[in-house]
């Protein structure tokens, strides 16, 4: 019953912050939009430039999908490749073909190393053998890099903002000296701590859905398994955001501390979470992932939109976020006895 | 007095913050029934006083007994009303909703805890508020649903930090009223203020000064003894100036 009375009036509080509540609803929303918008936009079409090409051989070269330059000699290519007019250039020297690249952007030096080195295959006449035929385990062909970072997204943002706002809210509680007035009161701790849990959850249930229905149904992200799983993730992982939050709003005299362990607390998780390859990041850092909850939400999300795969493969990473959120209550009671001994 | 018949009592109570001692063997009883008043300046450990009979804080030394059980206990908890100093109130919340919450931590439902709100918030004049959010009241209006939420579940006894701060003198001569109302039905009231007419009021008064008790006794006597027209003057003749 005292639980319910916390749980009623938290969610009170969540309904009437109109403001608050649009943060943490469409704030997710705008940003993945956002991210869908920048890399699933079209292809990059890179602008290259030809030196001295003879025409025997540019005849045979695919040309599409490019922007062409014809240049008589190389400096000139070299000052156009210094003020980026153009990409790259292809010069032959004795028959063998060499590029040069502007450098800077790695991801324009692969799009157009890749259309160069698919217009050079039109060269070798009659090997059809080398077209290979590619098949997919996960994804496809049309799988985009927002495909792969989106399940790591949905839950860094579910992350990111219940970590935000169930801290500030928990902090004000300590700051107004409603905290004190509640241990006043014949609330037990482990009540308070269930309490928010509970209200926050139900809260961030509904924030998940929302957000992943309209990342998998409006931006059309990748989704080969389970809707009911990624809401189980995405809860769990809510929960062990809701309450490091509370337990670190311990440490914070006011909303501005609170903010600070950001950069602290909650963007490192990101290095560890696969939105960057793990196997290259450096040994003497790797070990840091499996501590971090977001490492075992990003995977378990991974493994249900990406790869289509079930409870089986999930239920480590499921265990490993109750474990988390189990461990941050416990030391919560805890920390709630600076306030009261009983 | 017999220790029994105490309805609180202080038993040598010290209390030290780091280096800083800021409660000093307080020894003190007080009788069921009575309106208590703790008079002092700020800062001299009123609130630290009240929060360890609230069960917020310990002792260094000394133990504090209320109901002649040992603090903190969770059971003496539900037999208190604390008003704190600060107004402990939810400001997105309306009074009403502020009240209901208060009153289900205290196990108060359903139709009586609809009375209780009702009446409660005639005592302190707010019953045309009922449904403002509380972050449009003003701080006098604040002081009062305090006071409201701490006679919410009819506690035996009322431990009122400063609660007539910021009150105009109609309303307070109204809410010291509803305080004789009280220990009329029996409940005992401990009232810390530094303002000195106020205290005249009170059935006793305990005098602190930089942690320590300096007199005790009821506002009648501490004038006789010290020969002063006012309790401002007691206050300053036990002070020592």
């Amino acid at each position: 019953m005292r639980i319910k009375a916390l749980v009623i009036r938290i969610l009170r509080q969540i309904v009437r912050d109109k403001r608050t509540m649009g943060l943490l609803i469409f704030a997710p929303i705008l940003v993945l939009t956002m991210l869908h918008l920048v890399f699933n936009g079209d292809d990059y079409i890179p602008q290259v430039g030809m030196v001295n090409i003879p025409e025997s051989i540019l005849e045979k070269m695919d040309l599409d999908d490019a922007e062409i330059t014809m240049y008589k000699d190389e400096r000139q290519a070299n000052e156009d490749l210094s003020i980026q007019e153009i990409d790259g250039y292809l010069i032959f020297d004795n028959q063998t073909p060499s590029v040069f690249l502007e450098g800077s952007d790695p991801s324009v030096n692969g799009a157009t190393l890749k259309w160069i080195q698919t217009s050079l295959k039109s060269l070798q006449t009659g090997v059809n053998s080398l077209q290979l035929d590619v098949n997919y385990l996960h994804g496809s062909s049309e799988m985009g890099q927002f495909d792969y970072f989106g399940p790591v997204l949905l839950g860094f943002f579910v992350f990111f903002f219940v970590f935000l706002i169930a801290g500030v809210s928990f902090l004000r509680e300590r700051t107004t000296g409603t905290l004190e007035r509640l241990l006043s009161s014949p609330l037990r701790k482990w009540e308070i701590v269930i309490g928010y849990v509970l209200g926050f959850g139900i809260f961030t249930m509904i924030q998940a859905a929302i957000i992943a229905l309209y990342a998998i149904f409006v931006l059309g992200m990748l989704m080969e398994g389970l809707f009911l799983y990624v809401l189980l993730i995405t809860l769990l992982l809510s929960l062990t955001a809701l309450t490091l939050g509370i337990l670190l709003s311990a440490f914070a005299n006011n909303e501005l501390q609170m903010i600070q362990f950001i950069p602290i607390v909650v963007v490192p998780q990101i290095f560890f979470s696969g939105l960057f390859n793990l196997a290259t990041i450096s040994e003497w850092l790797s070990w840091i992932g499996p501590f971090t909850p977001l490492y075992y939400a990003a995977d378990a999300l991974r493994d249900v939109m990406v790869r289509g795969y079930g409870w089986e493969e999930i239920y480590l990473d499921v265990c490993a976020m109750a474990g988390f959120s189990l461990l941050f209550i416990a030391l919560n009671i805890l920390a709630l006895r600076k306030y009261r001994k009983v | 007095m017999n220790k029994t018949e105490a309805l609180v009592s202080v038993n040598h109570v010290s209390k030290s913050f780091g280096k800083q001692q800021v409660l000093k063997d307080i020894h003190l009883e007080i009788k069921p029934g009575e309106i208590f008043g703790l008079l002092g300046p700020s800062g001299a450990g009123k609130t630290t006083l009240v929060k360890q009979l609230v069960g917020l804080d310990l002792p260094t030394s000394g133990e504090n007994y209320l109901f002649q059980e040992k603090m903190p206990s969770l059971k003496l908890i539900e037999r208190v009303g604390y008003m704190a100093q600060s107004d402990a109130l939810y400001g997105e919340l309306s009074a009403r909703e502020n009240l209901q919450f208060f009153a289900s931590l205290y196990g108060l439902n359903g139709k009586k805890q609809g009375e209780r709100i009702e009446q409660v918030m005639q005592i302190v004049n707010l019953s045309n508020h009922l449904n403002k959010l509380v972050s449009n009241y003003s701080g006098g209006m604040k002081r009062r649903l305090s006071l409201a939420i701490a006679l919410l579940h009819e506690p035996q006894l009322l431990i009122l930090d400063e609660p007539t701060v910021g009150i105009d003198p109609v309303l307070r001569k109204s809410i010291w009223a509803a305080f004789y109302e009280l220990k009329k039905k029996g409940v005992t009231i401990i009232v810390t203020t530094h303002v000195m007419d106020e205290a005249e009021k009170c059935d006793r008064l305990g005098l602190i000064r930089d942690g320590s008790l300096i007199a005790v006794g009821t506002p009648e006597d501490l004038k006789a003894s010290t020969n002063a027209a006012t309790i401002e003057d007691a206050f300053l003749v036990y002070g020592g100036a």
